[in-house]
């Protein structure tokens, strides 16, 4: 199913805008992620789609043919998975999950077979009689997806389905989660604060700052286009060097020269960790103020480039020593300018 | 029909009840204070005519002397209980909170079982001593429908405290008195107000407890009733209702606030 | 182990407490089964004042049984939609209507029974009927079937759970029906041991209300005070005790379990 958005807006009765109008397509089998910080709108946006919210006036939701806009959220047929996932305690994990299908005044068999189906395909069998009481987190999160999925809803929305876990579980279940809507075949939207987990699960992301959609694109777009600062800091933590920019060069407060790839006249310069070079015929001099071992490689701060700290990845097999001084090659076709005209306060 | 509106639908049958039985009366109960021919100048009647201020005095009186001993009383007991684990806890606790739904008059039934002409103390001492009918007779049937009540708030409080913080003091040379003193009295300080409040307005308020027993004394929910059945005085036991229960929904405000819970009069 | 003053004197006002509360109580039992009460157990024990209470009292307490059925009834249908609703409209106007329906908690019975006289008194027909009492008793029990039900719906993330059912295509009345109500359950048991305990024992009101009659059981307790042998008052406060106590136990339990849950 496709959904269209348009112009769909929120504001709340005591005057604060959640979402400014914001048009959104997601194409039929697509799995979106809203990706954004905290308060950015995107689970007004998520919840605008679901029916759980009532959009302002000229706002216009459309489910492929169907204007969904004035319809309650149970007449829509979405799933939809809670980030606390919202699982009845009343009831069964069998009975959780038949419960859509109840409301749809299924015969019993029906559901029967659907839920057994259902239940097979998240690997729930085992738990089917238990009460969702006695399930761990990872097992609730499914039993959430599965409740959703199984009425054969039109969409699947998806609310940080895996922020409630900690952060070992969340790393395999996401891609047990992204293995599983791709299995469903199904339109997605799901909404994250986590850039990991964004890439990892969808085809397309979409970044919202602010009540608004700053960029549109898929992970990779994303990673190697960002259009403002904002995306290149939030998605892949790009650094900004600051210093003054003269045409193709840029003057660091230490007052050394960094090469760019074309004038920076109006923009900010931003660079990625991977891209940040220790070498010892380097330009550039900085000296070394953290070392931190992540396993394949090294993580390391790095003072007198820029006002900040800057981080450099290194992969050789000793780290230089903290206070050393070490010298820095930056390719410049890997600096990112970027307008900060766009940049929302 | 939506959300909204189901919810709505749900506050009407509780919305009919309140009108009709609670705020419908509760207007015409004020207006006929108003009704005798000292018209509201009955409130000043109160505290100017000598019957109804000594009843009103010996009714805070009691009531004071009620709250303070069921207070003493119970938080002894609701610290001893709350920090000991020994056989037939259960049974102790069961005994010190089961008369808790007691209605008042068995209550007076219970008070003239010991102090009554017939009863254990009088029996003990062939017939010297009988209390039953006297203020203290009164005193005791009071005190004995407030002690479960402070007794559970005292506990529910005690069960709240952070036990570190006694521990901290143990550990800086407080001695067990010591604690009690600088660390959980401070600690339940709020719940005593709280259940201070609750026992004195139950006991403004108790009237099957003075039904039974009272026989000679004027506390004002027996006041109330001789006015209204006996004397016909509507006008004026309107005004000691209306007066009464201001005061005792007052002190359960006030108990709310240091609680943060609405506490139940009511009974005895 | 050396016992410390302090220990000392909460062990023995622990015991005294105990003992005031209990032997009234069981010189009550006592009393109700001796033959003669003055002369002591020496006189030996009977069940005849228990029977004779059962013939004289036997329609008090069936009176008061179906209307603490009854007022069960009505606060069930009044209180547990009214909890919903508070739970999830909260604001100041849930807040002024809760402190509203709570006033009979403080306001005395008397007060209460007072007000509903003089607007009610005139009408004959409701006036002497048991249906008055019932008024009373629904008035004064409803604050906590009421309390107990919304101490549990706010302890659970109501929005979130009705939220799902919603997405699951359920009706508000379905996700009333299938979620909440179910959900509620152990305040609504809670609330309801304590509306049948309340209502079985309530007096202030109801000495009020009552007609000679329908007179309820402890309205006939009041009556046995003043009026029987002390065996017979007795005899009928045992049978009060022996209704009373199993539901005030079980209130007592399936509170502790809903607080349990709520927090």
């Amino acid at each position: 199913m496709t959904l269209t958005l348009r112009s769909g807006s929120k504001t709340y009765p005591d005057g604060t805008v959640a979402l400014t109008p914001t048009d959104l397509h997601v194409k039929p089998g697509e799995i979106i992620s809203l990706l954004g910080p905290p308060g950015c709108g995107k689970t007004t946006l998520l919840r605008l789609v679901a029916g759980l919210e009532r959009p302002d006036k000229g706002s216009e939701i459309w489910f492929g043919e169907d204007n969904v806009t004035h319809l309650p959220v149970e007449k829509r047929k979405v799933g939809m998975v809670f980030q606390s996932y919202a699982l009845f305690p009343n009831m069964s994990v069998r009975r959780n999950i038949g419960y859509g299908l109840k409301m749809q005044k299924l015969p019993v068999e029906e559901i029967d077979r659907r839920v057994a189906e259902v239940l097979a395909l998240c690997q729930l069998e085992p738990y089917a009689d238990r009460s969702v009481t006695a399930l761990s987190g990872g097992q609730r999160q499914r039993v959430a997806l599965a409740r959703a999925f199984a009425p054969r809803p039109r969409i699947l929305l998806l609310d940080e389905p895996l922020s409630a876990l900690d952060a070992a579980l969340r790393d395999r279940l996401r891609d047990e989660l992204a293995g599983l809507l791709r299995t469903f075949g199904i339109t997605a939207i799901f909404v994250t604060h986590d850039q990991d987990e964004a890439m990892a699960i969808a085809d397309r992301v979409v970044v919202m700052s602010h009540g608004r959609i700053v960029q549109t694109g898929t992970p990779e777009e994303l990673y190697r286009n960002p259009n403002s600062p904002f995306v290149a800091s939030f998605v892949g933590q790009a650094m900004e060097i600051d210093g003054r920019i003269e045409g193709n060069r840029l003057v660091t407060p230490a007052g050394e020269t960094l090469c760019l790839p074309r004038s920076g006249i109006g923009s900010t310069v931003f660079v990625r960790a991977e891209d940040v070079r220790i070498t010892d015929d380097g330009p550039l001099s900085a000296r070394v103020e953290s070392v931190t071992f992540l396993g394949t490689h090294y993580r390391v701060g790095l003072a007198g480039i820029a006002s900040r700290t800057i981080f450099a990845l290194y992969a050789g097999k000793s780290a230089p020593a903290v206070a050393s001084t070490v010298r820095i090659t930056i390719d410049p076709a890997t600096l990112m300018l970027l307008s900060a005209k766009d940049e929302m306060k | 029909m939506s959300s909204r509106v189901f919810v709505q639908l749900c506050f009407v049958p509780m919305f009919v009840f309140v009108l009709a039985f609670l705020a419908l009366p509760l207007v015409r109960l004020v207006m006929s204070s108003g009704e005798s021919p000292a018209g509201w100048a009955i409130y000043w009647q109160i505290l100017a005519t000598p019957r109804y201020l000594n009843s009103l005095l010996q009714t805070v009186g009691v009531s004071f002397a009620v709250t303070l001993a069921a207070l003493a009383i119970s938080t002894t007991t609701g610290l001893f209980l709350a920090r000991n684990r020994f056989a037939g806890r259960g049974l102790v606790l069961s005994v010190l909170t089961l008369p808790l739904a007691f209605p008042g008059v068995v209550i007076g039934f219970l008070i003239i079982l010991l102090g009554g002409r017939q009863g254990l103390f009088s029996q003990l001492t062939s017939g010297n001593v009988v209390f039953a009918y006297s203020m203290f007779g009164l005193f005791l049937g009071y005190l004995y429908f407030s002690i479960p009540r402070v007794l559970l708030t005292v506990m529910a409080a005690t069960e709240k405290l952070d036990p570190s913080l006694e521990e901290a003091a143990r550990s800086l040379g407080a001695g067990p008195t010591r604690v009690i003193i600088d660390v959980i009295l401070p600690g339940l300080a709020p719940s005593l107000v709280a259940a201070g409040a609750i026992a004195f307005a139950t006991a403004m308020g108790a009237f099957g407890t003075a039904f039974t027993l009272a026989t000679n004394i004027d506390v004002l929910p027996m006041v109330i009733y001789t006015e209204f059945t006996l004397s016909a005085n509507i006008a004026m036991a309107s005004a000691l209702s209306v007066a009464l229960g201001i005061v005792t929904w007052l002190l359960l405000v006030i108990a709310r606030t240091f609680t943060g819970h609405t506490a139940a009069a009511g009974g005895g | 182990m050396r016992i410390s003053m302090a220990r000392t004197l909460q062990i023995v006002v622990t015991i005294l407490t105990c003992a005031f509360l209990l032997v009234p109580t069981l010189q009550s039992v006592l009393a109700g089964v001796t033959v003669n009460y003055f002369r002591g157990l020496s006189s030996g024990l009977t069940f005849q004042w228990i029977s004779q209470v059962w013939d004289l009292y036997m329609d008090s307490i069936f009176l008061s049984i179906w209307l603490a059925i009854t007022c069960l009834v009505c606060t069930l249908l009044i209180g547990v939609p009214a909890a919903y609703g508070l739970a999830r409209r909260p604001g100041w106007a849930s807040r002024v209507l809760e402190e509203f329906v709570s006033l009979p908690l403080a306001v005395p019975g008397l007060a209460l029974a007072l007000a509903l006289l003089q607007l009610y008194g005139s009408m004959r027909g409701f006036r002497t009927s048991w249906t008055f009492i019932l008024a009373g008793h629904v008035l004064y029990t409803l604050p906590f079937m009421i309390r107990s039900v919304l101490a549990v719906l706010s302890s659970m993330d109501l929005k979130t759970l009705e939220e799902g059912a919603a997405s699951l295509g359920a009706s508000p009345w379905q996700r009333f029906r299938d979620v909440v109500i179910p959900n509620a359950m152990p305040g609504i048991l809670a609330g309801s041991l304590t509306v049948v305990t309340l209502s079985i024992g309530e007096f202030n009101l109801t000495w009020m209300l009552h007609t000679p009659y329908l007179k309820t059981l402890p309205v006939g307790l009041a009556d046995s005070y003043a009026s029987m042998r002390l065996e017979i008052a007795s005899a009928y406060t045992l049978v009060f005790f022996i209704i009373i106590v199993p539901l005030l136990m079980a209130m007592q339990w399936a509170s502790q379990r809903a607080q349990r849950i709520g927090k």
